[in-house]
C-alpha cells in the first residue's frame, strides 16, 4: 500500500508513557486515546499533535521507539490519531510486537531516519518497505519483516490472522 | 553449538530439540497474565475469536494498577476483569484484599517457577527470569489470543552474558547491580535480546536481589532477564511452586552474542536521573538535590527484605519534614510480614505513610501524584518524563537504602549520611 503524509518527527527512545500518559488509562477507547496522543512529549509543544495531527501524517522516531511498558494503547493512539506508519531507527520488542498485532505497519530504517525532518513529506510503500522523502529527494529501504510475521501484517493483525488460520 | 538458558526453555515450549537466535517459533504457554489496565483490551480481542479459554488454570489475572479502584473509569475496568474471572472461572484470579502487586505475588505463591514459559501484558513480566523462568512482555491481542490458545509467537532472541564476580558490599542491593548495568549498556543495550546471567558472584544474590534484577530487564530493551538455577532458587521455589518444573543450565558452548562483567564488590550505591533509567550516577558523586517525595515499593522493590533494608536506616529516625515518604508492600503477605516483624511500627513512627499494595504512584496512576517541580527518590523502574504525576516533575530512581536515607535527609543520599 502506497501512502503520503508529512512527517512529524521525534528523538530517540520516545517512550509509552510519553506516547499515552498512564492517566488515560482507565479508558481504551481509541478516540479517547488519540485526544491525548503523545501530550507529554516535550518535541512541538507550539502545535501539539493531537490537536493538530491530519489523517495521513507519518510518525518518525530515533531509537527505541515505544520503550517502556507494554500497554498496546500506545500504538491503538497513534493508529486512531489517523497515522497509517510508523518509522524509526528501530523500536522497542513489545511496541513492534503490539504495532504488528493491531495492524499499524512499522518501519526500521537505522540511521537513514537522520534524513527524514519534521515537515517533510513522504512517499510509503508499506508492503515493500520503501520509503521517499519528496522533500529531499532521498530513497531508503527499510528491513523487511520475517516470515510469518508478515502474514500477520498482511491479514491486518494476530485475530484476523487466528481467525483465518482456524 | 549448544543452547542457553533461554533457548532451552523456548525449544522445549516449541517442542524442538534444538533453536538457534533469528528463528521464529510459535510456544505452548505455562502461564498468561494480564492486569486491570491490559486485561480489558485483552479480553475485547479474546471475545472476537469466539473460543473458551485454553486452561483456566493457566491464567492469571492481577488488578493491581489502578486498585483499589482510583476512580469510576478504573471501576469499570476491574469490574471487566472479574466479571471475566467469574464467568471463566479462572482460578489466579486475586480480588482487592488478596491481591498484590502481579510480579511480587506470581513469584511468592509459586504460580511462576523454573523452565517455566510465562507471558504477561506487562512489561515487567521478565520478572520470572529470577527463578530461572522465561517470562516476557507482551500487549492486550497477544495476551487475548494466549488466553484463547494457549500458544505464542516468538523469535528467538540474541543473548548477552552477564558475568558477576566479587562479593557485595553492605548497602549494595539488586537495583545497583541493574542500575549500574543498564548505565553501561543503556536503554537500548539490550534491545530485542536475552539477558543471562552467570559466575560467582550470582551467589552473593539473594533471590529478592534478583526478583529487581530480572524485573529492570526491560529497562535496558531486554526481552528477559535469566538467572541460573542454584541452591538460592531451591530453597526459594520448593514448598512453593506445585507443579513439576524442570530447571535450566546454559550448555558450555552456549552462545552469546557479547558478554560484559561486573565486579560486585567495586559497586556503590546509584542512583538514575531523568528521564531514563540509564542516566545512572553514584550517590557519592552528585550535588545536593533536595526531593519532595520518596516511594519505596512496586514490582521492583515491594518485597520483605526491602522493607527491611529501608527500615534498617530510618528505625530511630524521622522522615524530613519538607517530604512525603510513601511506603508500599508489595502483597498482603509482605505487608502481615512486615507488621509482625515491626517494620510497619518503624515506618509509621518515622512519619511514612503505608498502603495497601498497588502499583499505584510508580506509573503515575494514584497514591502519590506529584505537581509540577516536585522531584521524587524511587525504589520504582521508570523515571520517563511525566512518570509520576506531572510532566515537569522527576523521578530519580534508587535502591530501598538510598531511598530511606533520602527520606531522612531531604536529600538524595546515601545511609552512611544518616547519624
Amino acid at each position: 500500500m502506497s501512502l503520503e503524509g508529512k512527517v512529524w518527527r521525534y528523538g530517540d527512545n520516545i517512550d509509552t508513557d510519553v506516547i499515552i500518559p498512564a492517566r488515560y488509562l482507565n479508558s481504551f477507547d481509541p478516540k479517547d486515546l488519540a485526544a491525548h496522543c503523545m501530550e507529554d512529549s516535550d518535541e512541538h509543544q507550539e502545535a501539539p499533535f493531537a490537536a493538530n495531527v491530519v489523517e495521513g501524517d507519518i510518525l518518525v522516531g530515533g531509537k527505541n521507539f515505544g520503550c517502556g511498558s507494554s500497554r498496546e494503547h500506545a500504538p491503538v493512539a497513534i493508529k486512531a490519531s489517523g497515522v497509517p506508519v510508523v518509522i524509526a531507527a528501530d523500536f522497542a520488542r513489545i511496541f513492534y510486537r503490539n504495532g504488528i498485532n493491531i495492524g499499524l505497519p512499522l518501519l526500521e530504517i537505522g540511521d537513514d531516519v537522520e534524513k527524514i525532518h519534521h515537515g517533510d513529506k513522504l512517499r510509503v510503500d508499506t508492503s515493500t518497505g520503501v520509503i521517499e522523502n519528496l522533500t529531499t529527494g532521498d530513497v531508503f529501504h527499510a528491513q523487511p519483516l520475517p516470515g510469518f510475521v508478515q502474514d500477520i501484517a498482511k491479514a491486518g493483525g494476530l485475530i484476523n490472522y487466528i481467525k483465518a488460520k482456524g | 553449538m549448544g543452547m542457553n538458558m533461554t533457548e532451552k526453555i523456548l525449544a522445549k515450549h516449541a517442542g524442538l530439540d534444538s533453536v538457534t537466535a533469528g528463528q521464529l517459533i510459535f510456544c505452548q504457554l505455562d502461564m498468561v497474565l494480564a492486569n486491570d489496565v491490559t486485561a480489558p483490551p485483552a479480553i475485547k480481542e479474546f471475545e472476537k475469536i469466539g473460543r473458551p479459554v485454553f486452561d483456566n488454570t493457566k491464567i492469571a489475572l492481577v488488578p493491581d494498577h489502578f486498585t483499589p479502584n482510583k476512580d469510576i473509569k478504573a471501576a469499570g475496568l476491574a469490574k471487566t476483569v472479574r466479571e471475566f474471572a467469574k464467568k471463566h472461572q479462572i482460578k489466579n484470579y486475586f480480588e482487592i484484599g488478596r491481591v498484590g502487586i502481579e510480579h511480587v505475588i506470581l513469584p511468592e505463591k509459586g504460580i511462576v517457577g523454573p523452565g517455566m514459559l510465562t507471558i504477561g501484558a506487562d512489561s515487567h513480566t521478565c520478572t520470572y527470569g529470577a527463578v530461572n523462568g522465561f517470562s516476557t512482555g507482551v500487549g492486550s491481542t497477544d495476551l487475548g489470543v494466549a488466553m484463547a490458545t494457549g500458544q505464542a509467537w516468538f523469535k528467538v532472541p540474541k543473548a548477552i552474558k552477564v558475568v558477576l564476580t566479587g562479593k557485595k558490599p553492605k548497602y549494595i542491593c539488586g537495583k545497583d547491580v541493574i542500575l549500574t548495568l543498564i548505565g553501561m549498556i543503556g536503554v537500548d543495550g539490550a534491545l530485542y535480546k536475552a539477558i543471562e546471567f552467570a559466575g560467582e558472584g550470582v551467589a552473593e544474590l539473594t533471590m529478592t536481589d534478583r526478583l529487581t534484577i530480572s524485573n529492570m530487564a526491560i529497562e535496558a530493551g531486554g526481552k528477559n532477564g535469566i538467572f541460573p538455577f542454584d541452591e538460592i532458587t531451591k530453597e526459594y521455589v520448593e514448598g512453593r511452586v506445585q507443579q513439576p518444573y524442570e530447571a535450566v543450565a546454559p550448555d558450555e558452548d552456549a552462545s552469546y552474542e557479547k558478554v560484559i562483567e561486573i565486579d560486585l564488590s567495586k559497586l556503590t550505591p546509584v542512583v538514575a536521573f531523568p528521564h531514563l533509567p540509564g542516566n545512572t550516577h553514584p550517590v557519592s558523586e552528585i550535588d545536593k538535590i533536595k526531593i519532595d517525595q520518596v516511594v519505596i515499593g512496586s514490582c521492583t522493590n515491594g518485597r520483605l527484605e526491602d522493607l527491611r533494608q529501608a527500615a534498617e536506616v530510618l528505625k530511630g529516625h524521622s522522615v524530613h519534614p519538607d517530604v512525603r515518604c510513601i511506603v508500599i508492600p508489595g502483597s498482603q503477605q509482605v505487608y502481615l510480614d512486615a507488621v509482625h516483624e515491626g517494620l510497619v511500627d518503624i515506618f509509621i513512627n518515622a512519619g511514612a505513610a503505608v498502603s495497601t499494595p498497588t502499583c499505584g504512584p510508580c506509573l503515575g496512576a494514584h497514591m502519590g501524584i506529584m505537581a509540577a517541580g516536585e522531584k521524587a527518590v524511587s525504589t520504582t523502574n521508570r523515571n520517563f518524563r511525566g512518570r509520576m504525576g506531572h510532566v515537569d516533575s522527576e523521578v530519580y530512581l534508587a535502591g530501598p537504602y538510598v531511598a530511606a536515607a533520602s527520606a531522612i535527609l531531604g536529600y538524595i543520599a546515601v545511609p552512611e549520611e544518616v547519624n
